[in-house]
């Protein structure tokens, strides 16, 4: 089969008594790189594993290419999947390891059996055909020299090639990554992420890939869906997914430092106050009503009429820093991204005015209120939001 | 230091001390062996025989009895179990360990307490069955009762249980069924506990001689157990020199086999049961 959109409709799954998925609908476009962000224990790899039909689904659709295939084989689902653990076979060399999926797929019960198999008709074509596959997949990735090693013999990034090259020898409709980067080091990483993106790029293949780091979602994803504790809170570009979380779980997960969410309130006008200083934001809501504002570390300046802010600690990150602060009447620490310029300047204890240049707004339930400048800011505000 | 020395020197005297006593009776047997009958009841005991009589024993053991037959039967009946054995053990195993599905804790509930039912206890209605199936005296007789280990079924298991769940996960992806699952991938990674598995059963079976007894008695199917009992005739009296030849005939495949396997057995046992 082609490359294929994978459909995930209604998805619901427990175990015993706690529901792990619950009514999960995600879909990835032919083609698309979709990554499925959120902590562990969020339900992600279950969605992965049942998209694979490694776990069969209490309720739902699972479709691939438009096609109904919850009731197929793992098998049957032309669809390949990148481990963890790399899952690579032990005692297979890395020729092995590769060939086998092709094996499976090409080659008959009687052309597969040892020995027996070589002198099974049709066999000989097909087996050069599998090897000229398996060497054209093994090149890029680097491994043709590696071929006739053990698993145990390879480092960890070249063990992640190999289990990529598994997964790609056969050409599925669609790969699933669960995680697959998790166990490199952080050099390695930032490597692979690009090599998996180039990779996509080339087959322009679907891609699932499942994570709890938001660096990976964002850097390598042309959408990230955010799951937590069962469902799917949002999906979206990853710079919309930064710009414009639909909720409160969502603003606080992706971003780091993660963004500042303090309570506030609205004023009789609709004006948005915050630990005491009314600032130039305005929702619709009733007077008095309480919200929560969430405004992003880099989005708080020093300036002039901004709130109060009491510097508790600076962090250095060598091109900028973090003031971790104080502001009256707010419990927890409220963080600023500066460059290390200004950092310089300033020393624990003193005060400093913090302007938010963007405010976003969420109901205290959670979901997000629409929050716009105001019209009639104050001239220093209005420098303060350019 | 000293002390450590002494603690060292203790434990090596103690364990010399066990392996000598278990390695007497074979000494002994090895030495009656080479032994002429005048010198076997003398009153002291030699190692080595003062006229060596060796040739004139082991001739004896094998042209008295058809001993290579004997030692033939033995291989048939072993390999024949071993294969069937690990033929059942390591699909039933790999559902055991690997595979969900209702019921399976009660399925193994009862693998465990097979293992406690001794062999004695069902002879008789496998002997009946065997009648009523026709298959005395055959080695169909001998092999059938056990070509399924729940000792073995056991052992596998609890080594299955370590392989990854993550493996064969990318084995049924890739397109393997669930039996190639146990042929491809289950069993290269569990060969040394199969080795340690093939040992034991080889060794249970090579002198299994409770069963053959009643299952066969057509000298042409017996075993090396059995065929060692034809030396002891209580008309004519025991045979010692031969007899012990013959033991020593038989004992030494399974001394040769443990050899050779030994460390693969002991990889195997330790990795079944530390995990």
């Amino acid at each position: 089969m082609a490359v294929a959109s994978v459909d995930l409709i209604g998805i619901g799954k427990r175990f015993g008594a706690t529901e792990v998925l619950q009514d999960v609908t995600l879909r990835a476009a032919d083609g698309e790189f979709l990554a499925i962000l959120g902590a562990s224990g969020c339900g992600k790899s279950t969605l992965l594993r049942i998209l694979a039909g490694l776990e069969g689904a209490d309720r739902g659709q699972v479709r691939l290419g438009g096609e109904e295939v919850g009731h197929l084989r793992p098998k049957a689902r032309d669809l390949a999947m990148v481990f963890q653990s790399y899952a690579l076979y032990p005692y297979m060399t890395v020729r092995q390891n590769i060939t086998l999926p092709l094996q499976m797929r090409r080659l008959s019960a009687l052309q597969r059996l040892p020995l027996l198999g070589r002198l099974a008709p049709g066999g000989r074509a097909l087996r050069a055909g599998i090897t000229a596959d398996v060497d054209a997949v093994a090149g890029p990735l680097q491994l043709s020299a590696l071929m006739e090693r053990r698993p145990a013999q390879l480092s960890g990034g070249q063990r992640q090639r190999v289990a990529l090259g598994r997964a790609m020898v056969r050409q599925p409709a669609a790969f699933l990554m669960d995680e697959p980067l998790s166990n490199l080091d952080a050099k390695l990483r930032v490597e692979a992420r690009a090599e998996i993106v180039a990779m996509q790029r080339r087959l322009s293949a679907t891609i699932l890939y499942v994570t709890h780091d938001q660096v990976e979602a964002m850097t390598m994803a042309d959408r990230v869906a955010v799951m937590q504790a069962g469902r799917v809170l949002q999906v979206a570009p990853p710079q919309h997914l930064y710009d414009e979380p639909a909720s409160i779980d969502v603003a606080r997960f992706v971003g780091s430092p993660p963004m500042n969410i303090i309570p506030a309130l609205l004023d009789e006008t609709g004006m948005v106050e915050l630990a005491g200083h009314v600032l130039p934001w305005h929702a619709q809501g009733r007077a008095g009503a309480r919200v929560m504002a969430g405004i992003r570390p880099e989005s708080l300046v020093p300036r002039p009429g901004g709130l109060p802010a009491t510097l508790k600690r600076v962090e250095r990150l060598g091109a900028e820093a973090v003031l971790h602060c104080a502001l009256p009447g707010v419990e927890d620490t409220v963080l600023a991204r500066v460059e290390t310029a200004i950092a310089n300047g300033l020393s624990p204890g003193g005060t400093i005015p913090l302007m938010p240049r963007r405010v976003l707004l969420f109901q205290e339930a959670g979901l997000r209120m629409e929050c716009r400048p105001h019209p009639a800011a104050t001239p220093a505000m209005e420098g303060a939001l350019g | 230091m000293v002390d450590r020395l002494l603690g060292t020197l203790l434990r090596h005297l103690v364990l010399l001390a066990g392996a000598a006593l278990m390695l007497t009776p074979f000494v002994i047997m090895v030495s009656l062996s080479l032994k002429p009958p005048g010198e076997i009841f003398a009153p002291e005991f030699r190692l080595l025989p003062e006229q060596w009589h060796a040739v004139e024993n082991y001739r004896e053991a094998f042209t008295r009895v058809p001993l290579a037959r004997f030692l033939i039967n033995g291989l048939i009946v072993t390999a024949s179990i071993f294969a069937a054995q690990a033929a059942t053990a390591l699909p039933i195993a790999y559902a055991l360990a690997k595979l969900r599905w209702r019921g399976r804790q009660a399925a193994f509930a009862l693998v465990l307490l097979a293992l406690l039912i001794p062999p004695q206890v069902p002879a008789i209605p496998l002997y009946i069955a065997m009648w009523k199936l026709d298959l005395l005296n055959t080695y169909a007789a001998i092999i059938l009762p056990s070509t399924i280990s729940v000792f073995g079924i056991f052992l596998m298991r609890q080594f299955f249980r370590t392989v990854p769940d993550d493996l064969i996960a990318a084995a049924r992806m890739d397109g393997l069924g669930e039996f190639a699952i146990v042929w491809r991938i289950m069993l290269p990674t569990a060969l040394p506990a199969l080795a340690a598995f093939g040992c034991l059963s080889f060794i249970w079976n090579w002198n299994e001689f409770f069963w053959p007894l009643i299952a066969v008695q057509e000298e042409r199917l017996m075993t090396p157990p059995l065929g060692i009992a034809f030396f002891n005739n209580a008309e004519a009296g025991t045979n010692w020199g031969p007899l012990m030849a013959a033991a020593t005939v038989t004992t030494a495949p399974l001394a040769l086999a443990f050899l050779l396997a030994s460390r693969a057995f002991v990889r195997g046992v330790t990795m079944t049961g530390v995990k």
